[in-house]
């Protein structure tokens, strides 16, 4: 279940039984708990999961940012150092800002001249929408702007591998809208990404493969669109007395029907259709309700239990 | 070269910085024309140096452990943003990332010397060209302790307590090693010998006799480049080994 694409061991990225615990107020954290992945080169894939997943762990052991307490990450078949040094990998984390007194061309331009094999600087502006703001000094931009400009320093290296940690939690819907597209056109060109998010949207529109974690494991990978079905469930509640549930569930759109008193609850994968086809059958139904499970309610129902061992897991 | 294009940003980003302009060039400046100038052929007591020789080069001492301990305010600052975690996924080495900012601190406190120098030469200040240049030389020696210190600092504190941190110490080390006034006897003149930036301060010897450190200055300069780079090493590695 969790090693899919690429077999062969040079090309593409390759996580191999990495665990990371780090010291807490009561005990160790156990923030990652034995991942193993591969992700093909040019794959786009997502990490997904609820805060304390994991995933911003993961990501830093797979950049080298920290030490893994076990196993090992291949990057184009380096270690994640050698392919940093190489310029093969471009990274957004989770958290940044810029350093102050340098113009957007500038400190593009300076990170540009580390790289052995660097894109043009005019050609990351370009297509990060920067070029309008190039003179500007960093210390005066917008949120969004700022994040435009830590997008353009992950690729103006020109990497083969771009990482994105989160990268969108500081933009409006507009910006979002702009950056997804920026990422498209770039891994259009035959890149590797791999973005962690806990949008369930992000993933579904700019991911062709998902990877779910929770608790510091990973508890699906496949198809974005298979996910989606599995996570993207609704609950609708309505109040309908005297209607067998067994018959509810064969309602198209519903997974799972059960009955508390006079109110059903229906567990939909579609519940616009499961709307539609209740009301036109059932016209007495009413107090009707839909909820999203939300990532959250659907990881605790992959994953089973909240935790084996360890109920409260927080991580960074 | 890499490191090099980023040293040359690193001095680009300092120079565009009021704080840099104020601090390391204006404030010893000011001091040193406030001071000198009503009296500056006058002889101080106990020194045998003119008011002019003497505030010359304390206030070269004290522009140059502004402008080197001013790089743990440059590397908390980038800590705080999240910088250094941005270059550590960059090819920059580690080694590289510091060399650029003690050359930079080196840069400004050579740039403070030579506006003192100028200013000291106005006042009537005048050295055999030995003289200058050995008193240059000990300056850059001994601001060895102050760019490790620099660096601990950086990594043990946070942006806010940097200023306050950084302008505390300095005073106080100006004060304890003789830059506003001479200390020549008693307990002071005994416990300033241990500090390093009594030895900074020491360099004006140099504009009177020509003579540079003793064996103590240069061993108390030695250890403590050696004491200080050793916990910002330390300071360092318990910053970076969180993540």
């Amino acid at each position: 279940m969790t090693v899919q694409g690429s077999t062969q061991t040079d090309g593409g990225i390759h996580l191999r039984g990495l665990t990371k615990s780090f010291s807490g107020p009561q005990g160790p954290i156990r923030a990652v708990r034995g991942i193993d992945l591969s992700i093909a080169a040019g794959e786009t894939a997502v990490l997904l999961g609820p805060n304390g997943a994991g995933k911003s762990t993961t990501i830093d052991m797979m950049l080298g940012l920290a030490k893994t307490d076990s196993g090992t990450v291949s990057i184009f078949g380096r270690p994640p150092r050698e392919a940093v040094d190489a310029g093969l990998v471009g990274a957004m984390l989770q958290t940044g800002q810029l350093i102050r007194d340098l113009s957007v061309r500038e400190l593009v331009a300076m990170m540009a001249a580390l790289y052995p094999d660097p894109m043009d600087v005019d050609e990351a502006l370009g297509l990060t929408g920067l070029k309008d703001i190039a003179r500007q000094r960093t210390q005066k931009l917008s949120g969004g702007q700022t994040q435009r400009v830590r997008f353009a320093i992950a690729i103006v290296c020109n990497p083969e591998l771009l990482v994105l940690d989160e990268p969108t939690v500081a933009m409006d819907v507009e910006g979002r809208r702009e950056f997804w597209s920026i990422m498209r056109e770039f891994a259009s060109r035959g890149k590797t990404v791999l973005f962690a998010t806990h949008y369930l949207e992000e993933a579904d529109a700019n991911a062709d493969r998902a990877i779910l974690m929770a608790h510091g494991r990973i508890v699906a990978d496949g198809p974005t669109t298979e996910i989606k079905a599995r996570v993207g469930r609704r609950t609708l509640r309505a109040t309908l007395p005297h209607v067998d549930p067994a018959t509810l569930s064969a309602l198209p759109g519903v997974a799972s029907a059960d009955r508390h008193g006079d109110a059903v609850i229906l567990s939909c994968s579609d519940s616009d259709q499961t709307v539609r086809a209740l009301l036109a059958q059932y016209p007495q139904a009413k107090d009707l309700e839909i909820v999203g499970a939300g990532l959250e309610a659907a990881f605790l129902e992959l994953t089973g239990e909240p935790d084996i061992d360890e109920p409260a897991v927080v991580a960074s | 070269m890499r490191g090099l294009v980023y040293t040359r940003f690193e001095l680009l980003r300092t120079f565009r910085n009021r704080r840099f302009w104020f601090f390391s060039l204006g404030f010893p400046l000011v001091f040193f024309w406030l001071i000198a100038s009503p009296q500056h052929n006058k002889i101080i007591a106990d020194t045998g140096l003119t008011y002019a020789a003497y505030y010359m080069v304390s206030l070269a001492a004290f522009g140059t452990m502004m402008s080197m301990i001013s790089t743990g305010a440059r590397i908390a600052g980038e800590r705080q943003v999240g910088w250094t975690r941005q270059l550590r996924i960059s090819p920059l080495s580690v080694r590289a990332y510091f060399r650029a900012k003690v050359l930079t601190g080196y840069v400004m406190a050579l740039l403070s010397l030579a506006c003192l120098y100028v200013s000291g030469a106005l006042l009537g200040v005048s050295l055999p060209a030995g003289h200058w240049l050995g008193m240059t030389g000990l300056i850059v020696v001994g601001a060895l302790p102050f760019a490790a210190l620099g660096v601990l600092v950086g990594h043990l504190v946070n942006t806010d307590a940097v200023g306050p941190l950084m302008g505390g110490l300095v005073s106080i080390l100006a004060f304890l090693s003789g830059t506003w006034f001479p200390i020549t006897s008693g307990f002071l003149h005994t416990f300033g010998q241990f500090l390093p930036s009594w030895w900074l301060v020491q360099a004006r010897k140099v504009a009177l006799d020509g003579q540079g450190w003793d064996t103590r200055g240069w061993v108390t300069v030695i250890a403590w480049t050696v004491i200080l780079s050793a916990a910002a090493a330390w300071a360092y590695r318990r910053d970076t080994g969180r993540v």
